[in-house]
């Protein structure tokens, strides 16, 4: 008997069930297919403008810093200001995002941009969120050549933009955002919900800043995406 | 791992005449409970959440195989294996093969509980696969041949001291000079050395915080992105994850994660919540090409349909331990395999039987703390009776004890003469008390008055005084 059918017979010997219960099998069937949304706090249930408030503040709580622009051409400018105030080399990686590609990076002269995944020695990467949650300050990012994984994760310092119109209120509204893109039931290979910058509390419960992924999170925010 | 809850009293008194552990174990009294407290104040919905959550689990629990069943079809749909592992040895095995095929020589590994619980790292150094734990608390205990002391600080038992001497110890190729002094200097130190080692692996291996049914993902909740760069880096990552984490939907997810972190860390949300579903889809310019799930059984299954099943629950975020007044004055090492604290004492016997850990569910003072913030709401102390009276019934603990019982079970189970015995004893206890109102040594008490006095009583029995306070009472309305 393979380890799947031990497993299996195991738990419904112990619950005292059969395999074909029709019954059970459409209870599950159904809240798969429902995936009925449980309790959601008030707290970012907002109009937009108070809502992409809250985004910044709760981020600002955990640590990330937020600066906010009009529009999509304002942020290579927001992003070399970020450079010098924290004396880092003019140089980002970023993917191959379509909204980060229609921006004006070429009006900056001594930036150098280096496209595709990021390596061992990026300083500074920049991501496109899709979404972000106002609720716990959360960015929402997916991999693929638009935004990739070890952008966010390898680089001392990630940037990431965020859309103020794609700021939602919880979790639950980003995920059905993310169903009605990939279809029900279907995942891009990695979401990452990223709540500030790394931290980690291991040695005497001091919790400190920059353990394996970015020592810093820096938002910007474009009010009219 | 070698087991030695048989032999919790031995290492409990070890424990508390550690200077340096006691001094280690003030962090876990100052560092978790504050915080936690004001996560949940300001969460009104909070309450309601917890029981969300409790009720998705026992929903799942009690269609568990329909929806392993679910899972598996989805992660096969994106590209994904699944193994099913009824035994610790069965998933080690799994992973090795996994291990083999892939040619590696060097393993990462993000945090992970059940990675500990089927032994996988001394097994995969005998079997000659170098396995590196990244997380900080994991990478130092790993330096040092320990195992956890708490399910999500695992190095809480050390002070910044001892992981100062480790690493000059172990990075021997670096300067002595250098300044370790400050959690900070560890950690950058740890960062440097562990981010070739993300590069060098060719298999990394997860946990799993929850594996979603709808989806067929894998979800890790971290804070230090070790977790990350273990999945992203390496060419095959390797979930291990065992059968009780499946939840159905996303949505049931979003409910879980809200008392998670709070519970854990007093975060709101986690810095790190990472949802993955199957291999590098093409086009993708990083991730892993081979994606793999072990789902371990490993004990979980005989708990179904029993006392313990609401144990399954459990999603490992240490708040019980955190409040246990037991764990606050010995650590976790004192309960003697992977799982510490109530949710040890409740587990532990579950998985290795209660010949071996009959002591942790006796050590509790029974107040009942764990279950009070326990996110799932898991009757902690309850199912800790229910292992002692299994150990009473099975004639498992020590005769004096179980003669002790009995004869005060006499006494308990006849009110008179339970009356008539405490009238004429507590008097006469109280004649012997002493100037300082309190005893030193008590015969057949010897193991409580070792540590503190015990107080004498007044000379009166609880009964009497609690007749004449009613009575009182009664006159006072009369």
């Amino acid at each position: 008997m393979s380890g799947r059918e031990a497993i299996l017979n195991k738990v419904r010997a112990a619950m005292g069930v059969s395999p074909d219960d029709a019954a059970r099998a459409k209870v599950v069937k159904k809240r798969l297919s429902d995936a009925p949304v449980g309790v959601v706090p008030a707290r970012g249930q907002l109009p937009e403008k108070e809502r992409v408030a809250l985004f910044c503040e709760m981020a600002l709580k955990v640590s990330a810093s937020v600066d906010r622009v009009k529009k999509p051409g304002d942020v290579p400018k927001a992003v070399a200001a970020y450079l010098r105030s924290k004396n880092l080399p003019a140089s980002i990686r970023m993917g191959a995002d379509e909204r980060l590609a229609a921006m004006p990076w070429k009006s900056l002269k001594s930036l150098e941009v280096k496209s595709g995944p990021a390596g061992a020695d990026d300083e500074v990467g920049v991501s496109h969120a899709i979404a972000a949650v106002a609720e716990t300050g959360t960015v929402v990012l997916h991999s693929g050549a638009a935004n990739p994984s070890t952008v966010n994760f390898l680089p001392e310092h990630h940037i990431v933009v965020v859309d103020a119109k794609e700021v939602a209120g919880d979790l639950e509204t980003v995920f059905s955002r993310i169903r009605q893109t990939f279809g029900k039931g279907k995942m891009p290979r990695t979401v990452n919900l990223i709540t500030g910058p790394s931290r980690s509390g291991d040695i005497e419960q001091k919790l400190l800043l920059g353990a394996h992924g970015p020592r810093a999170l820096h938002l910007i925010v474009v009010d009219g995406g | 791992m070698q087991i030695t809850s048989p032999a919790f009293k031995e290492n409990a008194r070890q424990a508390l005449s550690d200077a340096q552990l006691q001094k280690a174990l003030g962090h876990v009294r100052s560092g978790f409970i504050d915080k936690r407290q004001y996560a949940v104040d300001a969460l009104p919905e909070f309450d309601a959440l917890r029981d969300s959550a409790r009720a998705i689990k026992d929903h799942t629990l009690a269609h568990l195989d329909l929806y392993l069943e679910a899972y598996e079809e989805k992660v096969k749909k994106a590209g994904g294996y699944v193994h099913w592992a009824e035994t610790a040895a069965d998933a080690r095995n799994v992973i090795l093969e996994i291990c083999r095929s892939a040619g590696a020589r060097t393993v990462t590994k993000g945090k992970s509980m059940i990675t500990e619980e089927i032994g996988l790292n001394e097994f995969l150094e005998k079997e000659g696969v170098r396995p590196v734990e990244t997380d900080l608390g994991e990478y130092i205990i790993q330096l040092r041949g320990e195992h956890p002391s708490h399910i999500i600080a695992p190095a809480v038992h050390l002070t910044k001291d001892q992981v100062e001497a480790d690493f000059r110890r172990v990075h021997n190729h670096l300067p002595y000079a250098r300044d370790l002094s400050e959690p900070e200097s560890l950690l950058g130190e740890a960062r440097r050395v562990l981010r070739s080692q993300y590069f060098q692996a060719d298999v990394g291996i997860t946990g799993a915080n929850f594996l979603v049914a709808e989806t067929g993902s894998s979800i890790i909740v971290t804070n230090e992105g070790n977790g990350d760069l273990t999945q992203i880096l390496p060419r095959v990552h390797v979930v291990v994850a065992s059968i009780e984490k499946i939840v159905p939907t996303l949505e049931d997810v979003s409910q879980i994660l809200r008392v998670l972190a709070r519970s854990a860390t007093g975060q709101d949300m986690s810095v790190y919540t990472t949802i993955s579903t199957g291999p590098r889809r093409p086009g993708d310019p990083d991730g892993p090409d081979e994606y793999h799930v072990v789902l371990v059984d490993n004990g979980r299954s005989s708990m179904l349909g029993t006392e313990f099943q609401d144990m399954l629950r459990c999603i490992r975020c240490g708040a019980c331990m955190n409040h246990c007044p037991v764990y606050h004055a010995v650590g976790g090492h004192a309960y003697g395999w992977v799982y510490p604290g109530p949710m040890g004492a409740v587990l532990t016997p579950s998985l290795v039987g209660v010949d071996k850990a009959g002591h942790l569910p006796n050590a509790s003072t029974f107040c009942g703390r764990c279950e009070s913030v326990c996110p799932m709401k898991i009757p902690l102390p309850k199912m800790m009776r229910h292992w002692r009276e299994r150990e009473f019934s099975r004639g498992l603990n020590p005769a004096t004890q179980r003669y002790g019982l009995r004869a005060w079970a006499v006494f308990a189970k006849r009110p008179k003469l339970y009356r008539l015995a405490t009238s004429f004893g507590i008097p006469l206890l109280s004649l012997f008390k002493g100037a300082k109102g309190s005893f030193h040594h008590l015969p057949l008490a010897g193991g409580w008055t070792k540590h503190r006095e015990m107080p004498a009583p007044e000379g009166r029995t609880f009964m009497q005084q609690w007749r004449d306070r009613e009575t009182l009472k009664q006159e006072a309305r009369g």
